[in-house]
């Protein structure tokens, strides 16, 4: 198989919103709710958490929506998405309903997974998004598979990869992006790049800061993005997906974000490896406080404006708290199910005492 | 948060303790270790230490109160601090070694239910083996695998063999022989009006009452009663105790012939274990203690090995410390015979009711003086009656005599215990 | 029947099922322009092109990743790993991923995938090129383990599995390839999960698979010299365990011995036993013995190989043990 000479393109400087194209302004007022959506329910989640109806790991993207609703804003119903365990975001933003995803937090059978995934594996196949996975840059080559799929039926849908700037160390990633760009593959390999991988900051873990560098290894387009500005995510997604659709080619953008929490609810939100000075200048650019900004700005909304959307989206978040509280757990017989597709016992393992 | 002081099993088959005396009063302050009270098991009286630090609360039972393994006695935590009072009954739900493990993890005297200390399993004449398949066909065909030679290894008996064996056609055993023991008379009804007392159980009467009821009754024994002249037995007693190195009584001599005579009858040297006859590869005699209200059995382990001397010793020290219940569990369980000896109470002869799963116990009456004949002759000569009860599951009627005997000729000729 | 090596089963399998189903492909490396590291795919690529049989770069991770991802949208792809023993790196792949995704989205998603390649030992291929993995995977729930032996069960196991809804561990056999044996005619399937009784007898049960299927039958026909009838059961597949056919024999002849090639400790004998000893205790005259390989890495020199491996002569020491007989 012989490879086509190709010239690649250098990495761009931060990218500014293009003021032209951009979407009406009912759009732009759904991308405030969206994110405060999030940021209520992860509040919530939070809070559910430190009550105990939350269990195991938690790990919120307070700091971070704008990554999240910018980039699927740009995306069809019928592309794929696959994401890490950070993944609340994605998931409510992509359709699953606040309901569904807190009963899932829950464990209880309205959940998305029917309460068999937990936090780190919301999952709805009907809506393209699959999962939530919890091996750190492990699903990465799952979107290289699904891209190599939407190639091998000849579709023009699109494959679509959330990770952290701390899987970009790991072979997976590696291997992955060779492949997309190998094969040229529709896929969109989007690095949420938040500076910390856990307790780790970028600097301690990577010989080379920007992370969109390693596009080049494998000959591969790719951007660095603001990713506290919607608007500028929205735009570079839209390039991306523009180059994944139209010419089959993969895109790697290092979306520069900040979590403003811990990496999960076991971990400090400072003093631990960050100063609390830090993460208060980050705070200044809430994607949020950015939007609601530039939304008064242009005159489509006003503080009272705000003020409703946020009172609906909390009572939302209320509603969906409430349902998940109440909704019943999985029946003991679900241990068993989904195991294979005949749901087979004879024969396999259960020959302990269970 | 205050820890609670639970009551622990300080024996192997306590279920319940009486708290004696309190040795530490609310508001003194405990080191872990230190003894908090004074408990009455079935068996002894022991100490109950502290297992965490701190300040006593308030005592949860006062002293003389009998409950429960687990229930909690009392609180350690800060001073001042207010104990819920639902606390109290919710930590007797646990057991007490659990509980006691829980309040700290700190390594103390053991706590749990020991198993009984065991001397090692005998191989020969242990349990039968035998393949599943071999015992299910035996089974099936009524055949009694005791009557099956085993090909197989160490003596299993294998598919093969009981084919073979059904060919053969060898009978189920024979019953046992029954041989019934005296039954206890029950107690006359108090005349009306009289005048009477209730003592409540103590702990150890609880525990004599339970354990021999369930000798009596479901245990076939017979009885096997011999005389042994004692007279030269007593003439090597004074010589021995002339020597000035300690005492030796004839319940010392009587024990070590016992011992010795075990060693030559292993068959009586055993436990029965339901579904098999435990043989013993060590004797360990034990030696009824008449204590306050009751009666407590303390070991002289390796009887056999020790002299006469060490026996004696042993044997005054046991009974001192059972008098005063300091006894610990390992001093009083796991011994493969027993010894009664009644005749310092000047009771000629007696039988005694086996401590289960002892296969057999002697039950000795008093020397005294009897006119008998003697060499063809009439003489007096110290006599002295020995009465021996056997399981019949485990001892036969043969075995136990010749068992017997061999003690008797051992007393009757002392040399013979260093024979 | 037509007389045809394991690894030509092997291909027709792959051939046919990629014919009846275009979602049907095959990935691995040297699988297309090199026909194949053992030639199985010999062929492959001229009849369905690169898009089919794809040759992918050294990353079992990563393109076992792709195979999985694949899969989950609804491609059934043949992801071949050129030997089990490389397959370790992928098995964050095989085992977090294609095994649980069906039960973690709440039986949303399936992964109708098959990992397939030659596992355990060859001849002095030394450590790290003969290990015996399929324990390991037999161990996971959400997997299926499955070990032909013979040319004709390597064709009709390999096409099951291709259709097999569930994520599927084809373990071959590198020793394997060159065997011949019959094959039926025609469009067949062989069903996973149901072992099969090779050879009929009435003294002892001898319970083997892929490799040892072979020692088992050798043995078998020393032993019928010394007037020992032993039935041979061939487990076919190790996940679902076919208990129904092992525990029929074991009933009928009182004794078996497992002949297996991993290392003992939690090997596939171990599981083995346990059934065997759990749910027809009362009709054993002997315990359960097995003869596995030798608990050490493989050696390289050839003698010390071949003294790690079960062979008829260590079968036949433990039948006589379980019989009772002196050997």
């Amino acid at each position: 198989m012989k490879t086509t000479e190709r010239k690649p393109k250098a990495g761009s400087a931060p990218s500014v919103a293009v003021t032209a194209a951009q979407p009406d302004a009912e759009t732009q007022r759904s991308w405030l709710r969206q994110m405060l959506l999030i940021r209520r329910f992860e509040e919530k989640a939070g809070e559910a958490y430190s009550l105990g109806k939350i269990g195991g790991f938690c790990h919120l993207y307070i700091g971070q929506e704008a990554v999240a609703v910018g980039s699927l804003a740009a995306l069809r119903g019928d592309d794929y998405i696959t994401a890490s365990y950070r993944e609340h975001g994605h998931a409510l933003a992509r359709g699953i309903s606040a309901r569904a995803a807190m009963a899932e937090l829950f464990g209880k059978a309205a959940g998305c997974s029917h309460g068999k995934g937990g936090s780190m594996h919301l999952i709805d196949a009907s809506l393209g998004f699959l999962g939530g996975h919890g091996i750190v840059g492990g699903h990465i080559p799952l979107t290289t598979g699904m891209a190599f799929a939407i190639k091998y039926r000849e579709e023009d849908r699109v494959a679509v990869c959330y990770f952290g700037e701390a899987a970009v160390n790991n072979g997976a990633f590696h291997e992955a992006l060779n492949m997309a760009a190998l094969w040229k593959l529709p896929a969109i390999y989007i690095c949420e790049n938040n500076r910390y991988g856990m307790g780790t900051a970028l600097e301690r873990a990577s010989a080379v800061y920007d992370i969109s560098e390693r596009a080049g290894s494998y000959d591969m387009d790719r951007e660095i993005v603001d990713g506290q500005d919607v608007l500028v995510v929205y735009q570079a997604m839209q390039r991306a997906v523009k180059r994944a659709r139209e010419s089959k080619h993969p895109t790697l953008l290092e979306i520069r974000t900040y979590r403003f929490m811990g990496h999960s609810m076991s971990d400090p939100i400072h003093g631990h490896y960050r100063t609390r000075e830090e993460v208060e200048e980050h705070r200044k650019r809430d994607p949020i406080l950015v939007w609601s900004e530039k939304l008064k700005a242009d005159g489509l909304i006003d503080e009272r404006g705000i003020k409703a959307l946020d009172a609906d989206v909390i009572s939302e978040v209320e509603d969906a708290y409430r349902f998940a509280d109440a909704a019943p757990d999985p029946e003991p017989g679900e241990l068993w199910t989904d195991v294979y597709a005949g749901n087979r016992e004879q024969g396999t393992g259960n020959g302990g005492v269970s | 948060m205050a820890t609670t002081v639970v009551m622990e099993a300080l024996s192997p088959t306590m279920e319940e303790g009486r708290l004696v005396e309190w040795k530490k009063q609310p508001g003194d302050v405990v080191a872990v270790g230190d003894v908090l009270a004074e408990v009455e098991t079935d068996k002894a009286v022991m100490e109950l230490v502290a297992r965490a630090a701190g300040t006593l609360l308030a005592h949860a039972v006062a002293a003389g109160t009998t409950v429960p393994v687990g229930q909690a006695l009392a609180h350690i935590g800060a001073a001042g601090e207010v104990v819920a009072a639902g606390a109290a009954g919710a930590a007797g739900a646990a057991g007490a070694a659990g509980a006691a493990g829980a309040a700290n993890g700190r390594e103390t005297t053991p706590v749990a239910p020991v198993a009984v200390a065991a001397p090692p399993l005998q191989a020969a004449g242990g349990r039968l083996k035998a393949s599943p398949l071999a015992r299910r066909i035996a089974a099936d065909r009524g055949l009694d695998l005791q009557a099956v030679t085993g090909t197989g290894p160490e003596g299993r008996i294998v598919l093969r063999d009981v084919e073979t064996a059904g060919s053969r056609g060898t009978a189920p055993s024979a019953p046992l022989a029954a041989s019934r023991p005296h039954v206890l008379t029950p107690a006359e009804p108090a005349a009306a009006g009289s005048a009477y007392t209730d003592v409540p159980l103590t702990q150890i009467r609880k525990a004599i009452s339970k354990r021999l009821a369930q000798s009596i009754g479901p245990i076939p024994t017979f009885y096997l009663t011999a005389e042994a002249d004692m007279t030269r037995a007593a003439e090597a007693r004074e010589g021995l105790n002339a020597l000035g190195e300690g005492k030796v009584s004839f319940n010392d001599i009587v024990i070590k012939a016992t011992a010795l005579a075990l060693r030559q009858h292993p068959a009586c040297n055993a436990w029965w274990q339901e579904d098999r006859i435990r043989y013993w590869a060590d004797v360990h005699v034990a030696m009824a203690v008449a204590v306050d209200d009751g009666l407590i059995t303390p070991i002289i382990r390796h009887a056999d090995r020790k002299t006469l001397r060490e026996i004696g010793a042993e044997a005054k020290d046991l009974a001192l410390r059972a008098r005063e219940r300091k006894l610990k569990p390992e001093e009083y369980t796991g011994a493969t015979f027993s010894v009664s000896n009644l005749g310092m109470f000047d009771i000629d002869e007696f039988t005694a009711i086996i401590n289960p799963p002892e296969a057999g116990i002697l039950a000795v009456g008093r020397i005294g003086d009897q006119a008998v004949a003697y060499e063809g002759q009439l003489a007096i000569r110290k006599r002295l009656r020995l009465t021996m009860s056997c399981d019949h599951r485990v001892i036969d009627g043969a075995t136990g005599a010749q068992f017997l005997r061999t003690l008797v000729r051992m007393l009757e000729n002392p040399l013979g215990m260093v024979w | 029947m037509a007389v045809v090596t394991y690894r030509d089963a092997l291909n027709q399998a792959i051939r046919e099922e990629m014919r009846l189903d275009p979602s049907v492909f095959l990935m691995g490396e040297e699988v297309g322009v090199y026909q194949g590291a053992y030639k199985v795919s010999r062929g492959l690529l001229d009849e369905f092109g690169p898009m089919r049989v794809v040759d992918t770069p050294i990353t079992e991770l990563g393109f076992a990743g792709v195979g999985v991802g694949a899969a989950m949208v609804g491609l059934r792809p043949i992801v071949e790993f050129m030997t089990w023993n490389f397959a370790l790196l992928a098995i964050d792949q095989v085992v977090n991923t294609a095994a649980k995704m069906r039960y973690m989205s709440g039986g949303q998603i399936s992964v109708p995938a098959v990992f397939r390649g030659p596992g355990g030992s060859a001849l002095q291929l030394a450590a790290q090129h003969s290990q015996a993995f399929e324990s390991w995977y037999a161990h996971i729930p959400g997997l299926k383990v499955v070990m032909p032996a013979t040319p004709a069960d390597a064709k009709g196991l390999l096409k099951s599995a291709i259709r097999d809804e569930d994520p599927v561990v084809f373990i071959e056999g590198e020793m394997l390839y060159n065997t011949k044996g019959e094959v039926p005619e025609g469009e067949y399937l062989t069903p996973i999960g149901v072992a099969d009784v090779k050879r009929t007898g009435a003294d002892v049960t001898l319970i083997c698979h892929s490799k040892t299927v072979s020692v088992a039958l050798k043995a078998a026909e020393q032993l019928a010299a010394d007037g020992i009838d032993a039935e041979v059961v061939d487990l076919r597949t190790i996940r679902p365990l076919d208990h129904e056919t092992v525990l029929t024999s074991v009933s009928k002849t009182h004794r078996a011995v497992v002949v297996e090639e991993g290392w003992s400790f939690a090997g596939v004998g171990a599981q083995v036993v346990d059934v065997i000893q759990r749910e027809i205790f009362d009709e054993l005259d002997s315990p359960v013995l097995r003869v596995t390989g030798a608990d050490v890495p493989m050696p390289y020199n050839k003698h010390l190989e071949k003294a790690s491996k079960a062979d008829p002569p260590k079968v036949i020491a433990a039948v006589k043990r379980v019989m009772y007989l002196e050997s």
